[in-house]
């Protein structure tokens, strides 16, 4: 049997309650929504480009323990990184969480490697990527995430 | 009551209807119960979802295909005969359960929001137009929501919900002043999904009928739980959905009046629905089997017959009483959680608890409740304009069966315990 600390562990829980970069951003230049109408879990992400690198990020909006860790550590591993090395560690997030991740994967995601115990929970998957396709969206340009059948 | 006098009573009144649930005895009919999910005993508290199935509905499905498969209406030989008997008699047993005036007036569907559809689709489109109104109210399940939405953008028609109250009660009056000539026709759940409300219906069909217009009601919560008589609500129409009462999944019933059912125009096009066919015309057939295109649900009919006979052979009233205390001992042993709110709490309820704790979201709650083999319900419940009108984003929702017990409800107490373990 999975452990709930697996899934729960202290710093989601930390993060979940005191969320970092929780706020609307009056720089940005980017921003979309995400939206899981399974749960009615919903964020905004907004993002200040500066060419290609994320000079500023930070979200809003209302959601379970795990989407909105995520969402909080999500904004924090970014800030300051280029859209494709974003891309990158979001691979590598979806990987982890869906349990797909090469055993080196932990280590180059850092703080977000408390996210493994996702993969126990298939039903929670959508939760932790939530932020991060609205990420992908506000990217994009694309006021709305669409989130994929499959996570 | 003394045992004497109790006994007394089941002497001169030997009514099965007065003596308590042997719920032990319920829960050896139901399989599924009987395992662990996690390494603990499955609580089974999604009723409102879907119920369990009693061996009854199981065995009959399987003696169905076993012994008498066949299409049914067709074949002159014994196998179809015989299928078709067995659906017709599984017709028969609803018309019983509702208490409808002639079998005629029960059609087959695939459940509570097929019946709704079809109503919009047939009734709906005949009788409503531009500038008209569909009255509904604010605690109706998407399913009694959608389906008029389509119709009114169709015709241009209005869409208009009568309020409820903090406490999840119908505001009967405002229901009242909202009913105008434009109104064509009014749809209303019996119980509510998210909240447990027991919604007025004689009432609102008495007012809704001294402006003549017509009432749909949904029951997909009320029929496993209440007794329903369709000729004393007078109703017009009358939903509900096989699952959620014990029997097989895709089928489901739509009730109407005769007189209603007759002067429909037919919802979907096919084989059984016709009388006579010829490339420039075709006629129909009568009614329900007007309603009834293709090839049924055969199975389906028979297993639903089945569950019903289960429901009557333990009776409404029995299982309501039961459920009733199980609603009650639930709520006095959740309501003293520190940081724990009750969603719905009108006076006339149904075995639904829908609550909020803290800052916890219910998507949490649920995975927690999960690994201690609880099953509830989280989320928006299919009635986001309910969340909206209580402002939360989701409940948690523990809706109580028959085969439910006290100890069940202990469960689920320990369980929001732990979760405020987890969060703390
Ligand atoms: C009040 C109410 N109406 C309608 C429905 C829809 O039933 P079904 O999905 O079986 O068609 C449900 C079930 O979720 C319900 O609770």
């Amino acid at each position: 049997m999975s452990d709930l600390r697996d899934l729960y562990q202290e710093q989601i829980l930390e993060h979940s309650k005191a969320p970092r970069n929780f706020r609307e951003l009056g720089t940005a230049n980017h921003q979309a929504e995400g939206n899981n109408p399974l749960c009615g879990d919903r964020f905004t992400v907004y993002l200040q480009m500066d060419g290609d690198a994320i000079r500023d990020i930070s979200f809003q909006g209302a959601g379970c323990a795990i989407s909105k860790a995520s969402a909080s550590m999500m904004t924090q591993a970014l800030k300051g990184k280029t859209r494709a090395e974003a891309e990158q560690i979001f691979e590598r997030f979806h990987k982890l969480v869906t349990g797909k991740g090469a055993n080196g994967e932990e280590e180059e995601l850092g703080k977000l490697a408390v996210f493994s115990g996702v993969s126990e929970y298939p039903a929670r998957v959508k939760c932790a990527t939530l932020a991060w396709h609205t990420l992908e969206a506000a990217f994009e340009g694309q006021p709305e995430a669409v989130l994929p059948d499959e996570d | 009551m003394t045992t004497a006098a109790r006994k007394l009573g089941s002497e001169s009144c030997p009514s099965p209807d007065t003596e308590p649930l042997d719920v032990e005895k319920i829960r050896a009919d139901f399989p599924i119960l009987h395992q662990q999910i996690h390494g603990k005993p499955l609580v089974y508290l999604d009723n409102a979802a879907t119920s369990q199935k009693p061996r009854a509905v199981i065995e009959a499905i399987t003696r169905y295909y076993e012994s008498s498969n066949a299409n049914i209406h067709r074949g002159v030989h014994f196998l179809s005969e015989h299928a078709t008997e067995e659906h017709e008699e599984a017709r028969r047993t609803v018309q019983r359960f509702l208490n409808a005036r002639s079998a005629n007036e029960i059609v087959f569907v695939r459940g509570t929001t097929e019946a709704i559809n079809l109503v919009t689709q047939t009734y709906g489109r005949a009788h409503v137009g531009a500038g008209d109104e569909v009255l509904i109210t604010g605690m109706e399940h998407h399913s009694d929501i959608v389906p008029w939405q389509l119709l009114c953008n169709e015709k241009g028609a209005k869409l208009r919900a009568a309020p409820i109250d903090d406490n999840g009660a119908l505001l009967l009056e405002e229901f009242a002043r909202l009913l105008n000539p434009r109104t064509k026709i009014v749809a209303v759940t019996h119980v509510s999904n998210a909240l447990g409300t027991i919604n007025p219906v004689r009432k609102i069909v008495e007012l809704a009928h001294q402006h003549g217009v017509p009432v749909l009601v949904d029951g997909a919560q009320a029929v496993p739980h209440i007794r329903v008589d369709v000729q004393a609500l007078d109703c017009d129409f009358y939903a509900f959905s096989g699952h959620k009462i014990y029997g097989p999944t895709g089928i489901g019933v739509l009730y109407g009046k005769a007189s209603h059912l007759n002067a429909m125009p037919p919802y979907q096009g096919g084989g059984d629905m016709i009388a006579s066919v010829t490339f420039e015309k075709s006629t129909y057939n009568k009614v329900p089997y007007k309603f009834e295109a293709g090839t049924p649900d055969i199975a389906g009919a028979i297993g639903l017959g089945a569950a019903l006979r289960y429901v009557e052979s333990i009776g409404l009233d029995r299982i309501a009483a039961h459920e009733h205390d199980l609603l009650e001992y639930a709520t006095q042993a959740i309501s003293p959680i520190p940081g724990l709110r009750i969603v719905g709490t009108a006076k006339e309820k149904a075995g639904v608890l829908s609550f909020v704790f803290d800052t916890v979201h219910p998507h949490d709650i649920g995975t927690i409740l999960d690994q201690e083999g609880i099953a509830i319900r989280t989320g928006h419940h299919c009635s986001q304009p309910v969340m909206q009108r209580f402002d939360i984003p989701a409940t948690a929702r523990a809706s109580f069966a028959l085969y439910n017990t006290r100890e069940e409800v202990d469960a689920l107490v320990r369980g929001i315990e732990k979760v405020r373990e987890v969060f703390a």
